[in-house]
């Protein structure tokens, strides 16, 4: 077994002790913690995802016959290890602010000829349809576990991009009056039996976004950062935004900053 | 450094700090952000999605003080609320507690979206237990807000406590402004009559708030 596994584990187990010690659990809880089990059983299931996404990386694939070996994820071509780490970042040859997902996509266009709309239409997986996308971020999220998070933001435009972050993540609109901020803006609060973080300070933003993508075992499906904060939306009783929109990369791009400094532990496992 | 030069420094000091701590999110990119966050939706979209991303007063300002308002804005902006308040048409504050206790436990209701949203009909609740404890027995409670355990046995059923509990569930931006808790009665969410009945899910005696 290795380290990151183990890792996995342990904090695996520790986060269903939580539930367990308190009296009774309505069936639901119960559930998922036989899902934990079943789950850890075999490690994480995202190792297995890991692996497809590596071998994705390195296939022929799309109109021009071409991997993704050459994508540029901000560190140079080719250049994978750390580069989760150091994302969202702003790119000169699209003059925009991208974080991972959004440059993969830039890259499966531009290298492998692809069109967008078709590449990204399986986002997320579903039971019986699987996500390429999930898949490569997976494997690019682990070429930067045990590495810092590093996103400074000293670019003028990713400073432009946190503050806009920031901005979104105190907005408050909706039928329930929710913005981030209610449910990730202050220390040690929960939401029913779920532990929520204060995503505005390192250690909260760090704990939170060191273990993305992250396996949800109540889903079974790996989870991109995308998917979180567009399922948070969801909760929000907020419409859902596009893919790749600019507010996601911008909250990221906040998170990320305020997270900059903590070790990634990735892929995780999640409730 | 002379005398008027230290002065002028001290003034300056004092400007800048309160300035610092109170700049808005977003600073000087709000207006961007905003545009930037409404363009971020699908453009077919039903127009009442795309209605809850509207805010009103309450939620602009607070948005702009980071949910703490200076007290001046807050004490409006709880005036604000308070007048919105209805009250159901018999008068009659206190329904049944079964049925708030049915509501105080539904966390469902109004998700939209293409991904998961809620199957058509599903039952619309005030999902209390997300941030306050209850019951004693259903431990799955959230700590948002304070415990509301034995609500009714320390405060007892007095008009005030009743018109308190209603009022607050109804807007509770009438009495803390800026506060982590929805404003049930005046989205619709909650119907005036579904109120009563969480009122006496919180106040009576028989109730599992008080009992246990
Ligand atoms: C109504 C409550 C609610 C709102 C509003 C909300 N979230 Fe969440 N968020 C949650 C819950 C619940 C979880 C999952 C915690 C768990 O799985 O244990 C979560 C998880 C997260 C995580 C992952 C945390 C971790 O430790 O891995 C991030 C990051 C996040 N939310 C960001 C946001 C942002 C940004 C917004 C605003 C766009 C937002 N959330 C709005 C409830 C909310
Ligand atoms: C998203 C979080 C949230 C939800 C959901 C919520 N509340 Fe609250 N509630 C709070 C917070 C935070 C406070 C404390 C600040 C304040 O007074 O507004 C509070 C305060 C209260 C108080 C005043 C307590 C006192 O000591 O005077 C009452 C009563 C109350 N809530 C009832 C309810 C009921 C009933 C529901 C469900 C219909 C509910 N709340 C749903 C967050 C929430």
């Amino acid at each position: 077994m290795n380290r990151r596994l183990l890792q996995t584990l342990v904090t695996a187990a520790f986060a269903a002790a939580v539930p367990l010690t308190a009296p009774a659990q309505d069936a639901k809880v119960a559930d998922e913690l036989a899902k934990y089990r079943e789950a850890l059983a075999d490690g994480n299931p995202a190792d297995l995802l890991e692996v497809r996404g590596e071998a994705l990386w390195a296939e022929k694939r799309g109109p021009k016959n071409a991997s993704l070996e050459q994508c540029d994820l901000g560190l140079g071509p080719g250049k994978l290890e750390g580069a989760y780490a150091a994302l969202p970042k702003y790119f000169k040859d699209t003059g925009k602010v991208m974080d991972v997902e959004s440059r993969l996509v830039h890259c499966m266009v531009t290298l492998q000829g692809f069109k967008a709309e078709d590449v990204t239409k399986n986002w997320y997986s579903k039971p019986g349809r699987e996500s390429d996308i999930e898949a490569l971020v997976t494997f690019i999220g682990a070429r930067s576990n045990g590495m810092k998070i590093a996103v400074p933001a000293t670019h003028p435009e990713e400073a432009k991009m946190a503050k806009m972050g920031e901005y979104i993540f105190y907005r408050r609109s909706g039928p329930q009056d929710f913005s981030c901020a209610i449910c990730h803006g202050q220390e040690g609060k929960r939401i029913r039996l779920q532990e929520l973080g204060n995503l505005t300070t390192k250690d909260g933003a760090g704990t939170a976004m060191k273990t993305w993508p992250s396996y949800r075992v109540s889903q079974g499906a790996v989870w991109t950062m995308q998917r979180r904060l567009i399922d948070c939306m969801r909760q929000a009783r907020w419409p859902e935004p596009n893919y790749l929109a600019d507010s996601i990369v911008a909250l990221e791009t906040f998170l990320q900053k305020n997270a900059t400094g903590t070790v990634m532990e990735t892929p995780g496992i999640k409730r | 450094m002379s005398k008027l030069k230290l002065a002028l420094c001290g003034l300056l000091t004092a400007a800048a700090v309160p300035a610092a701590l109170a700049e808005a999110p977003g600073g000087k990119y709000a207006k961007d952000a905003e545009q930037m966050f409404r363009a971020s939706f699908k453009a077919e979209n039903p127009k009442y999605w795309m209605a809850r991303l509207d805010q009103d007063e309450t939620m602009k300002t607070c948005g702009l003080y980071r949910d703490n308002p200076p007290r001046k804005v807050g004490e409006k902006l709880e005036k604000l609320n308070a007048a919105t308040i209805r009250y159901p048409v018999d008068g009659k504050l206190v329904g049944d507690w079964k049925e708030g206790e049915k509501l105080a436990a539904v966390g469902t209701g109004g998700h939209i979206g293409f991904i998961q949203p809620d199957p058509a009909g599903r039952v619309r609740g005030g999902n209390c237990y997300a941030c306050h404890e209850l019951a004693k027995k259903e431990v799955a409670y959230g700590t948002i807000g304070p415990s509301l355990h034995h609500f009714g046995k320390l405060r007892g059923q007095s008009e005030d406590i009743v018109k308190y509990a209603y009022d607050k569930i109804y807007n509770s931006n009438a009495f803390t402004a800026c506060t982590n808790m929805p404003r049930f009665g005046l989205h619709s969410w909650l119907t005036p009559e579904q109120i009563t009945h969480i009122v006496a899910f919180l106040i009576d005696p028989e109730s599992p708030v008080n009992k246990d």
